[in-house]
């Protein structure tokens, strides 16, 4: 088989079309890091389980990546792909086979060095319906994934062991989003023997072979990670022991943060003290902003009347100012035009999207045969703040006649309602909204846009189904080739144009992520909002006072 | 008395049992989905299928709890549907934060709540009575989130004396037990007052200040003795509030009871943690009042068990 492009060189390739300078792995370490100091971490929420196939929290996401790696990885910081426990791959020019020659000398937490054998272990136990993982079906791409998902085979049959240190994927269909899929958490590696040994509790007893190793865990309390001497890539991490305290309400660990006991806070700066902190420079100067790739929208039932009809959707676009809704989060946001948030790859800057048009909605809505408007649902979580924004959303709304009452509802409810057909006419989505598991266009639109997602129990809440861009989706992610990463990138903008036409979605902002840390922390700012090691990147903060 | 405790406890079981099925039953009928918070937003139909297949989810209501309850009788309350342990380790693993600030909160709310009412049934009718139960309506009113946080502020942030929240020393102990407290002390120092008001009428009270007893002597000696013993009766009645004070304040001060253990699983319909919490919680408010019906024979003689 002809093999066009190697992996290092692959990469590059592809970071480039990003528009970023390709860094190799092993020099990506901050030359002005100091080693050495521990740091104290808070969290609100229980940390649930820190096994890669299961966990999918915010709080556990990060420190999963601490404790385990997978054949891919980003540079830190970044979302440009790089190559992690592999050395390098090579993907077939039909796009359909994967190859990956791993690394020598990884060794995992239980001193056991890492072959081919447990990449292949690790996905077979992730795609296994009995590891219950909710990840499983990233990995549909794979040959046999049926099978083992139908419970009708043990192992994925195209995952080949070739030798030691390759591993050959064989896919179904080009998929060029594969190289992104093998850096997700759930397809990290894990050693059978550790698995087996804990059975169910492995999530309590993680081995890995990450930059740090669990060392102490009180259920609610605290866990403890302590710096892997033997960690393969030299000069990281950088701190020896961070403390995560659990069970801390944000406004608490603030008021720690600021009597210096606390050096990070692991959730968000509690809205109600957000201005209090930005006034104080001192503090501002600590504060590390960054975008998300997320984007908080309003589902409108397609599939339901009014809303069946394109020109009430769109009038309803143009009927929210999405610039207030902002302000009522302290401009924690930016408003958002299109599905995609602006540091994915794919967005189309050139996109204008639906003014701020009350007239011309009023106007809309009148062509629509509603000139007098008409009575709806508004369903939101009823965590603040927002059933603050759903008021100023459905304010909006009866400026052009729409009487939209609100549904504050508990998360598990409101999703509930929307994977109900019958079940919710808008929804607003904050609180449940979509945060990407990987950066790249196409995880915006499968599940939430597609229509795999319009089926009960699934997440297209808007219910919009159409057939001719879900084949365009298949495909631009056919496109596997790195070079023609841009093209590809233009083939996905071109279909959330088409989506913004139809308006099943009105999308209202990109949250920003705003981080507190102590003054002792070093590192550049990316590593305190990373796109993908979300919130923190352990491996690669410092502190600056030792040594 | 045998006779007695055989019958309560069998009532205790009911209740228990009771408890159990009408839990059991508001889960299974929430709108809410536990499969899909497992399964998470990437899974396919087949997978949610699967995940509801071995959970028994695809059956029906009688023989999931049945089930339940076959595992219960053995001591099995399942394991987490998120955290995936044992609902039985995580719960005991909790339990002891959660006791440790039960016992700080009766012993917070005794101190202030009776000796409140005692000053105010001694002083009955004055302006220290009056401004003493106003104090003890407010604390009976106000919200337990709010009280947390001022007392966090005041006394951690502004003054120091005490950490900002955590778990470990006597001194973490002091403003979580202070909050739970307050809202008893109120009842209490009410309860007191009338209590103590009522010994103060009693015949054998005006003969003791006929014989010319000091003041301090008839009140401590004769008065409080006496006063006391139904107010302190209450203490097993008290768990039931204690169960729902504790998810908010243990939430305030990063407690690790089973309050935030349960908040967390509500949150996740993460059902079999729920039902491990509420039954721990039903047992102790049971037994609570078991005890409390128990002993009320020995502190109070008038009071006879049948």
């Amino acid at each position: 088989m002809k093999k066009f492009l190697a992996s290092t060189v692959a990469a590059s390739v592809l970071a480039l079309m990003l528009g970023m300078a390709s860094v190799r792995a092993e020099d990506a370490v901050d030359p002005n890091a100091k080693q050495g100091g521990a740091i104290i971490v808070t969290y609100k929420d229980d940390v649930a389980t820190l096994d890669p196939a299961i966990g999918y929290d915010w709080q556990n996401w990060s420190m999963i990546k601490s404790l385990f790696d997978g054949l891919m990885d980003y540079e830190p910081g970044t979302t440009n792909l790089k190559p992690d426990l592999a050395e390098s791959y090579e993907i077939a020019p039909d796009g359909k086979t994967f190859t990956f020659k791993l690394r020598h000398g990884v060794k995992f937490h239980n001193g056991r060095e890492m072959t081919a054998d447990d990449v292949k272990y690790s996905l077979d136990r992730v795609t296994n319906p009995k590891t219950q993982s909710p990840g499983a079906g990233f990995f549909g791409s794979i040959k046999g994934y049926d099978d083992v998902a139908a419970g009708k085979a043990e192992g994925l049959s195209g995952v080949t062991v070739v030798d030691p240190y390759t591993v050959k994927f064989e896919l179904t269909r080009p998929d060029a989003t594969f190289l992104h899929v093998m850096a997700i958490n759930f397809a990290h590696v894990v050693p059978k023997e550790e698995v087996e040994k804990y059975g169910a509790d492995f999530g309590r007893h993680p081995v890995g072979t990450g930059a740090f190793k669990l060392t102490e865990w009180t259920l609610g309390q605290r866990l403890v990670f302590e710096r892997n001497p033997d960690y393969w890539h030299k000069g990281l991490p950088h701190l020896d022991k961070i403390t995560f305290e659990i069970g801390q309400e944000p406004i608490v660990a603030l008021l720690r943060l600021q009597k210096g006991e606390v050096d990070v806070l692991g959730d968000v700066i509690p809205p109600a003290k957000f201005q209090e902190v930005m006034a104080d420079p001192e503090q501002k100067a600590r504060v590390v902003e960054g975008g998300q790739l997320q984007t908080g929208y309003v589902t409108m039932n397609t599939t339901m009347a009014p809303f069946d009809n394109v020109k009430v959707r769109q009038a309803v676009n143009m009927a929210i100012n999405k610039a207030r809704v902002v302000q009522i989060i302290n401009n924690r946001a930016v408003p958002a035009n299109q599905p995609l948030p602006p540091s994915m790859p794919g967005y189309n800057k050139d996109y204008k999207g639906y003014p701020y048009d009350v007239a011309k909605a009023k106007a809309l809505l009148a062509e629509a045969g509603h000139p007098d408007g008409f009575e709806t649902q508004l369903f939101a979580m009823n965590t603040d703040p927002n059933p603050r924004i759903a008021q100023a959303i459905q304010q909006d709304l009866a400026a052009i006649g729409i009487k939209a009452s609100i549904q504050s509802l508990a998360q598990a409810n409101v999703i509930a309602a929307g994977g109900d057909k019958a079940g919710a006419p808008m929804i607003w989505s904050g609180g449940m909204a979509w945060i990407a598991d990987f950066p790249d266009p196409s995880n915006f639109y499968g599940p939430i846009l597609g229509c795999a997602g319009a089926v009960p129990g699934g997440w297209n809440w808007s219910w919009y189904c159409n057939k001719d861009l879900d084949a365009k989706a298949a495909e631009a992610d056919s496109v596997v080739d790195p070079a023609k990463a841009g093209e590809r990138y233009k083939m996905w903008s071109a279909i959330y144009d088409k989506v913004m036409e139809d308006a099943p979605w009105a999308p209202i902002f990109n949250e920003q992520r705003f981080t507190l840390k102590s003054a002792r922390m070093g590192g550049a700012d990316n590593l305190y909002v990373d796109p993908v090691h979300i919130p923190i990147n352990y491996d690669n903060v410092y502190v600056k006072d030792v040594q | 008395m045998i006779d007695y405790l055989g019958r309560r406890l069998i009532q205790s079981l009911l209740i228990l049992l009771g408890v159990s099925l009408i839990t059991f039953a508001l889960l299974y009928l929430l709108p809410a989905d536990p499969v899909r918070q497992i399964a998470g937003r990437s899974a396919t139909p087949q997978t949610v299928e699967n995940i509801r297949q071995q959970l028994g989810l695809d059956q029906p209501f009688v023989v999931q709890y049945w089930h339940y309850l076959t595992k219960l009788v053995s001591g099995d309350l399942g394991r987490s549907y998120i955290q995936r342990s044992e609902v039985t380790e995580l719960i005991v693993s909790r339990l002891p934060a959660s006791l440790l600030l039960m016992v700080g909160a009766i012993l917070c709310e005794l101190l202030i709540g009776l000796s409140m009412g005692l000053i105010a049934a001694v002083k009955r009718g004055t302006a220290t009575d009056q401004t003493l139960m106003v104090a003890s309506f407010v604390g009976v009113s106000a919200p337990q989130f709010v009280v947390g946080l001022l007392l966090l502020y005041v006394f951690a942030v502004r003054l120091s004396w005490f950490p900002i929240g955590g778990y470990g020393t006597w001194r973490h102990l002091v403003l979580p037990s202070l909050t739970m407290g307050i809202l008893g002390a109120g009842w209490y120092a009410r309860m007191m007052r009338s209590s103590m008001i009522d010994v103060l009428r009693q015949d054998y009270v005006r003969t003791a200040r006929a014989k010319g007893l000091a003041r301090s002597a008839i009140i401590f000696r004769h008065a409080l003795p006496n006063a006391i013993l139904p107010v302190i009766a209450m203490i097993g009645i008290d768990i039931g509030i204690f169960m729902g004070g504790i998810v908010v304040v243990e939430s305030v001060f990063g407690w690790p009871g089973i309050g935030q253990l349960a908040w967390q699983a509500i949150q996740r319909v993460d059902i079999p943690i729920i039902m491990g919490v509420t039954l721990v919680s039903a047992f102790a408010i049971v037994l609570g009042n078991l005890l409390a019906d128990v002993i009320a024979p020995f502190i109070d003689p008038r009071i006879k068990l049948r």
